[in-house]
């Protein structure tokens, strides 16, 4: 991961980040592409649950909540 | 009652899943993401001609359904609502293992017409498995309130299958869908379906992945199918098709 990267974790909650990777194997991998996110796709971080674990995201249409050691392995370019 | 499932590659065959006091000439799966009122499609087609119960040794429910259509009996398969087929959960293995190794007559994959973009992974997941499928386009009410149109004859000819609008609560589209299952279950239409391009690099392997695997037995699943699980490094589906190949030779033996 390069210095000023972002993962969807980190991304703050209200801002939006396009996704330029998943940093993850198998069948971790395999499941988050199957929610949509694969590179390219826009992701709005929404809500944070009150322990600050897990984050719910809006993914091509439907809000997905995420663990942050799932949303770490997602790289984002920040749009703002 | 037998049971009707065996998990992962067992032999389960079309005629498992038809009752025995009717003659069945079709059995169509029902796929689709949850949420897409699959299961208002499913009871608006089959009424109250159900069957419920759980797919034997695991602890996911499943429904039968029967409807006749055009002088056809059909059974009406409700698979569980997936996102892939990539089996992740044992919900997504039964998908998969019944559309690859049942190998229906038909597969309706529902897809919510407000929320497309993310119901076609699924819709490309079964193309590669099976051409004879069609996309019930659901929701399409819901849709229109909130201002979407949906160009369903650009949408057909890209996925190269029949794609049918319906609203399933008000019973919208239901007669095409019928005709449409139908005709793909006949064979009278034979769908071309356009399978996804990947990288040159891929395609190269893909491509040699085929001709080798021309030599073995693959249980009549599609080789390109085959091919990718093996890149992809599934080791679930590759232990599907060889308890699968050894059920059938057995039963032969």
């Amino acid at each position: 991961m390069k210095e000023g990267d972002y993962t969807l974790a980190r991304l703050p909650i209200g801002s939006k980040g396009i996704v330029v990777g998943v940093e993850a194997t198998g069948s971790t991998r395999r499941r988050l592409l199957d929610l949509g996110l694969v590179p390219g796709t826009v992701v709005e971080a929404i809500r944070r649950s009150p322990l600050g674990d897990p984050t719910a995201f809006g993914i091509r249409g439907a809000i997905v909540a995420l663990r942050e050691e799932d949303g770490d392995v997602v790289l984002v370019r920040p749009l703002w | 009652m037998k049971p009707i499932y065996r998990p992962s590659g067992a032999l389960i065959t079309k005629a498992d899943f038809v009752p025995t006091h009717i003659t069945a000439d079709y059995v169509i799966g029902l796929a689709g993401n949850p949420n897409t009122g699959k299961s208002t499609v499913f009871n608006t087609l089959t009424g109250l001609n159900q069957h419920t119960g759980n797919w034997p040794g695991k602890t996911v429910s499943q429904a039968r359904g029967f409807y006749r259509h055009q002088g056809k009996n059909v059974i009406l398969v409700d698979l569980p609502g997936t996102y892939s087929l990539l089996a992740n959960s044992i919900e997504e293995e039964v998908a998969r293992d019944f559309i690859c190794f049942a190998k229906p007559h038909a597969t309706v994959v529902v897809v919510d017409a407000t929320c497309l973009e993310r119901n076609l992974n699924l819709v490309l997941q079964v193309l590669e498995i099976t051409p004879r499928t069609l996309v019930c386009l659901n929701l399409v009410d819901e849709a229109e309130r909130k201002g979407l149109h949906i160009d369903v004859g650009g949408l057909s000819d890209e996925l190269g299958i029949p794609v049918v609008p319906t609203a399933a609560r008000s019973g919208r589209g239901m007669t095409l869908l019928k005709d449409s299952i139908n005709n793909i279950a006949s064979g009278e239409h034979a769908t071309q379906p356009r399978p996804v391009r990947y990288l040159g690099s891929l395609e190269n392997a893909i491509g040699r992945l085929e001709t080798y695997l021309e030599q073995v037995y693959t249980n009549g699943l599609s080789k390109r199918w085959v091919a990718l699980r093996l890149l992809e490094g599934d080791s679930t589906i590759i232990q599907a098709i060889h308890n699968h190949s050894l059920a059938v030779t057995q039963q032969e033996g």
